[in-house]
């Protein structure tokens, strides 16, 4: 996987917020410090599930000038792919387990005079790590966050003890809404709004702000870009006349480099072009990740960037 | 090693000098014989031994001098240095980067030492040893930018990343090739760009931001540019053309070798924590003709670079009416035989000059 840099951490602490939510520590197994990060920020936990690669994205909930641990919370998804089952059933305190470095997709807009956030369920973790970074510059803010119940609603009573002023709870069983046009209409210019929770909810406030005017350069959502694991595949390479095969941790350049096969490289982030392939013949599917190729050589079959793009399917010839 | 800084000018008297260490290690930024705008870009994640590459934030002989000529520029213009409100907290990310990464990369010159937010910061190269605490402002003579770019040599763009697009939002520029920050401030990638040719037909800048975009904490990268510059001038501003744009008419075939310097900018990026801006360190290298000349390969390559530049590049770098003159001279030093692949001067291979 080309990417973030990696830090190898241990669980330190496990902790049961409530039925649906679990909160993890992690400390860097070699005692240092952890990098700063910037509220909104995730980190990638990497996880062995039985001989299937699991890369899951959580967002940091810890004060990001802490550097001792990270912390993040954990929703089991019965349904989902199965990395929040893994975390919940398989990890014990004293893991050693890889992370990335912390990755920020939703960051605070620091020209804003006003953060206006709105959660929704597990939505709310980016929202704690923004609130502990803004306490420490005494940033405006006010928090919107809406739960099931109050058995579920992960943090809340802590945030309404320590910030009264500025965080609103709504219990959906007890009926309690945002009011969302009143809220979106009382803010003073220069507020920007952050939306966190599922997608119903995201593309509610997107809507009612558009309708009311609000510029689009004020309105944020977090958006997770979660990197897949790729599948193992096999490919030939033509010239070296040599069978390799891509394993899931790996990208095809790696592969290639591991084989004694020398390609070429610069970015290994798909926007130089050094790596560009010719491909000899194929039968299967592209899954094209560069910013380098235009759309119709992505659709050709003739060309791959080895550094971020994969395959699938049966056979892959390159010239190489 | 431990570096001696020379006492020179980058003005008026031009007492700039590069040692044989420094020639040796000057960033040539030419890995074949011909040269085209192209997405440069790779880790930065050191270098060979001695080598521009090899540290987060290189120090050299340089180092003292081009200090002082960056204060001088400022008292003249303080507008070099400027940042918007929002990126004070970027200003701490930047301090915190250098002064972390000078100190560990070079113990012997620069010390930090931290107990929770009261730092001391001892620079002996420049004989400074200051008490403050992080992240207050009040604690120190200047921003917190401001302060850590008059100890750093290089140029510095500081981005802010809002809605997929970088912002030139602050900056300490001083050492610029034909370029204003006073100008470009509050611009964004491709505005900034805007006066480049060819580049953008390309699809370069496209291909450039979504790069940097995706930069990501603990994974800078870097790339190299160039152009030409008349005598060593660190300061050319678009503000002072008045003053250096007339030089350029002094070259002659006698003084070419000595006044006419290639400017090389090593560019790195790196994202920074806490505000997640990203900051584009720009450390220019100058290096005379002669000097350059006593490397048999870059001789060689220099001369059919410049001659085979296409018309559009060798205008906007300001040196096409002098071109002609460049490679009478660069001639001389060309005879026909093929380079290795490579910026870097392999001395021990390369054959001396053959004429
Ligand atoms: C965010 C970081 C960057 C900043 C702040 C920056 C800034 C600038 C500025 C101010 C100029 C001068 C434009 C003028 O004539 O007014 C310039 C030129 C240029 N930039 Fe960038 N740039 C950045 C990144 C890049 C990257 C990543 C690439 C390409 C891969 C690139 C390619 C170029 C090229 C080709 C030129 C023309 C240079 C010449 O021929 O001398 N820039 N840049
Ligand atoms: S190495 Fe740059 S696109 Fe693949």
């Amino acid at each position: 996987m080309s990417g973030a840099e990696k830090i190898a951490v241990k669980v330190t602490e496990i902790t049961s917020i409530n039925d649906l939510v679990t909160r993890f520590r992690f400390e860097r197994v070699d005692g240092g410090l952890l990098p700063t990060f910037s509220g909104g920020a995730h980190t990638v936990v990497e996880m062995d599930d039985d001989g299937i690669t699991r890369l899951n994205p959580y967002s940091l909930m810890s004060d990001p000038y802490d550097q001792t641990s990270y912390t993040i919370s954990v929703r089991r998804d019965d349904e989902g792919r199965g990395g929040s089952l893994y975390m919940h059933q398989k990890v014990n305190v004293g893991d050693e387990m890889t992370i990335s470095y912390p990755v920020n997709l939703f960051s605070l807009d620091l020209r804003a005079r006003k953060h206006l956030f709105i959660a929704g369920g597990i939505g709310i973790t980016p929202f704690l790590a923004q609130i502990k970074q803004l306490e420490r510059f005494n940033g405006h803010w006010e928090l919107h966050y809406a739960c099931r119940s109050a058995a579920l609603g992960s943090y809340a009573d802590e945030l309404t003890d320590r910030h009264p002023n500025e965080a609103h709870v709504y219990y959906d069983d007890q009926s309690q809404a945002i009011d969302l046009a009143n809220l979106l209409d009382g803010q003073p210019l220069g507020t920007h709004v952050y939306i966190c929770g599922p997608k119903g909810m995201i593309n509610w406030v997107k809507g009612t702000a558009e309708d009311a005017g609000w510029p689009r350069d004020n309105v944020h959502y977090e958006e997770f870009l979660a990197p897949q694991p790729g599948k193992p595949f096999e490919v030939k390479l033509a010239i070296s006349n040599k069978v390799i095969q891509v394993g899931e941790n790996e990208s095809l350049l790696e592969a290639i480099e591991r084989e004694g096969v020398d390609a070429p490289y610069l970015c290994r982030g798909g926007a130089c072009g050094q790596c560009e392939t010719n491909v000899i013949g194929y039968d299967g599917k592209f899954i094209h990740r560069d910013h380098w190729l235009e759309d119709e050589e992505h659709a050709s079959g003739q060309k791959i960037m080895p550094c971020v793009s994969r395959f699938e399917g049966k056979t892959l010839v390159l010239d190489r | 090693m431990t570096i001696q800084f020379n006492d020179e000018t980058f003005r008026d008297d031009y007492t700039f000098r590069n040692s044989d260490w420094a020639i040796k290690r000057f960033p040539f930024p030419f890995h074949e014989d011909s040269y085209m705008y192209s997405v440069n870009m790779e880790q930065h994640k050191g270098g060979p031994a001695g080598s521009v590459y090899e540290k987060r934030f290189d120090v050299d002989e340089h180092y003292v001098s081009e200090m002082r000529d960056r204060a001088k520029v400022l008292d003249e213009d303080p507008l070099r240095c400027q940042s918007l409100p929002h990126m004070t907290l970027a200003g701490w990310d930047l301090l915190e980067l250098i002064m972390e990464s000078k100190s560990e990369d070079y113990p012997d010159l620069f010390e930090l030492h931290r107990d929770g937010n009261k730092w001391r910061w001892i620079n002996k190269p420049l004989g400074i040893d200051d008490t403050f605490t992080f992240l207050d402002e009040s604690t120190l003579p200047y921003g917190p930018m401001e302060y850590i770019t008059r100890q750093a040599q290089g140029d510095y763009a500081v981005l802010d990343q809002r809605d997929d697009m970088l912002w030139m939002d602050a900056g300490m520029i001083t050492t610029q090739a034909d370029w204003s920050l006073d100008f470009d401030i509050g611009m964004n990638f491709f505005e900034w760009h805007a006066p480049v040719p060819l580049a953008h037909e390309k699809g370069i800048f496209i291909r450039a931001l979504k790069f940097l975009l995706n930069v990501q904490q603990g994974a800078p990268a870097r790339r190299l540019n160039w152009t030409m510059t008349v005598n060593p001038l660190l300061d050319t501003s678009p503000e002072h053309y008045h003053k250096w744009g007339i030089q350029k008419t002094e070259l002659t075939a006698e003084n070419i070798g000595q006044k006419q310097h290639l400017r090389v900018e090593l560019q790195t990026f790196f994202r920074l924590p806490r505000s997640n801006a990203l900051v584009f360190p720009i450390r220019c290298y100058l290096c005379s003709f002669q000097d350059l000349m006593t490397m048999p390969k870059w001789g060689r390559r220099l001369h059919r670079v410049i001659r085979d530049l296409p018309v559009e590049l060798a205008t906007y770098k300001g040196f096409i009416d002098n071109r002609p003159l460049m490679i009478d001279y660069l001639s001389q030093f060309d005879d026909g035989l093929p380079t290795s692949p490579g910026i870097w001067p392999d001395r021990e291979t390369e054959p001396p000059l053959q004429k």
